[in-house]
C-alpha cells in the first residue's frame, strides 16, 4: 500500500519532498494510516486534528489521534470548534435546514483551509469509496458544480490551499485492513450524528457491486477523471470574492461557515426569549 | 462462537464451526463491507472459524471527528 501511495502523490504531481505539509487528521482509519505511511515514505507532515464538540465521540477520536501522534513524536495542532468559535457541530446542525453531515463537512473545509495558512499543501485521508460515493452521489443528483470540483489535486487559488488526496486509488477496505495490520487504534465506531448519511448509504450499494463486479468502484471514478470531468468544466479557477464577514473566499457576500456560525450562536438567544 | 458487531457495538453467539464465508451469509453479512479479525490475525473468506473462537466482524466504514 505504501507503494502504491508513493505512486499516486507521483503521478498526480501532488507534492515533492521540499512542500510543508498538513494533514487533516481525525482518528479514524484513513487519516492515521495516511500518517503512518507518509512517515513511512519519509515525508515531514504535521496533524490538524478538529474537534467539532460531538460529545463523547470527540473526545475518544482525538484521545486516539494524540496517542498515535505522541507514538511517533508527530506535530499536532488541535482547533476546538466549541472553544475557539464558540459552537459545536450538534449546535449547527439544530439551527440548520442543511444535514448535519452537510455543516459538519462545510466547517471542516473552512477550518482546514485556515489550518493550511503557512503550508504549502493540505492533505486529506479521502479513500477510493468516499470518492466514488460522492461521485455517485453528485451523478444521482446531477449536480454539475460539485462534478466539476471532485479531482485528486485541486491546485491553490487566491484564499485557496492546494489540497491532495493520495488514497484516492485505495478500499476503504485496504486503508482499514492496513490500520490493523500496523497495530493502529482508530476510531471503529461511527459518527453518531452519521444516521442516514447519504454517503456512507452510497458505499453500501457500491460494496454490492463491487461483490459482483470486482473493480468497478476504480473503473467509476477514474473512468470519471479520464474521460467524464473534462465536461463539467473540470480545471476551471472558480470565481471567488472574499467574505464580508471573515475575509475568506467565497462564491456569495458571507461565505458559508459564517453564516452556520452566526445562525448557531444566535439559536441560544432565541431559545431565552 | 461469540462474533462482535459494530454500529453500535454488541456480541451474538453463532454454532460453529464454519468458514469465514458461511458465518457472513449466515449474519446477512456483505463481506466486502466487514474486516473479519480474530485476535491480531486479519482473516480471509475460506478460512475456518471454530466454536470456541472469538470474531470480530468490524465494518470497513469507519469514523473519526
Amino acid at each position: 500500500m505504501q507503494r502504491q501511495v508513493a505512486r499516486t502523490i507521483h503521478d498526480y504531481e501532488m507534492f515533492g519532498g521540499e512542500d510543508r505539509l498538513l494533514l487533516g487528521v481525525s482518528g479514524g482509519k484513513d487519516s492515521l494510516a495516511l500518517w503512518d505511511i507518509l512517515t513511512e515514505l519519509g515525508y515531514s507532515v504535521d496533524g490538524i486534528y478538529l474537534h467539532l464538540g460531538i460529545g463523547e465521540y470527540s473526545s475518544e477520536s482525538l484521545q486516539l489521534t494524540e496517542r498515535f501522534a505522541a507514538s511517533r513524536r508527530l506535530e499536532m495542532r488541535i482547533i476546538d470548534l466549541p472553544v475557539d468559535y464558540g459552537f459545536s457541530i450538534p449546535q449547527a446542525a439544530a439551527g440548520q435546514s442543511r444535514s448535519a453531515c452537510s455543516v459538519c463537512g462545510l466547517s471542516k473545509r473552512y477550518l482546514l483551509n485556515e489550518a493550511a495558512d503557512g503550508y504549502d499543501v493540505l492533505v486529506t485521508g479521502h479513500n477510493l469509496d468516499d470518492e466514488a460515493a460522492t461521485l455517485l452521489g453528485n451523478v444521482l443528483t446531477w449536480n454539475t458544480e460539485y462534478l466539476g470540483r471532485q479531482a485528486p489535486v485541486l491546485p491553490a487559488v487566491e484564499g485557496l490551499v492546494r489540497k491532495v488526496k493520495p488514497l484516492i486509488r485505495v478500499a476503504e477496505r485496504e486503508t482499514a485492513a492496513y490500520a490493523v495490520l500496523r497495530g493502529i487504534e482508530y476510531e471503529v465506531e461511527e459518527c453518531p450524528m452519521v444516521a442516514g448519511n447519504t454517503v456512507n448509504r452510497l458505499k453500501e450499494r457500491m460494496n454490492l457491486l463491487e461483490e459482483q463486479s470486482p473493480g468497478v468502484k476504480q473503473q467509476f471514478l477514474f473512468g470519471f477523471f479520464e474521460r467524464g470531468a473534462e465536461h463539467f468544466g473540470a480545471g476551471t479557477k472558480p470565481e471567488l470574492g472574499s467574505c464580508l464577514s471573515c475575509g475568506g473566499p467565497t462564491t456569495g457576500a458571507v461565505c458559508a461557515f459564517c453564516r452556520v456560525r452566526d445562525r448557531a450562536i444566535r439559536l441560544p438567544e432565541k431559545g431565552d426569549a | 462462537m461469540k462474533v462482535i458487531l459494530r454500529h453500535p457495538k454488541r456480541e451474538v453467539v453463532v454454532e460453529g464451526p464454519s468458514s469465514v464465508r458461511e458465518l457472513l451469509e449466515h449474519l446477512s453479512i456483505v463481506p466486502e463491507s466487514v474486516l473479519v479479525i480474530r485476535g491480531d490475525e486479519l482473516l480471509t473468506r475460506s478460512d475456518r472459524v471454530d466454536a470456541e473462537d472469538t470474531i470480530e466482524l468490524r465494518p470497513v466504514i469507519s469514523g473519526g471527528a
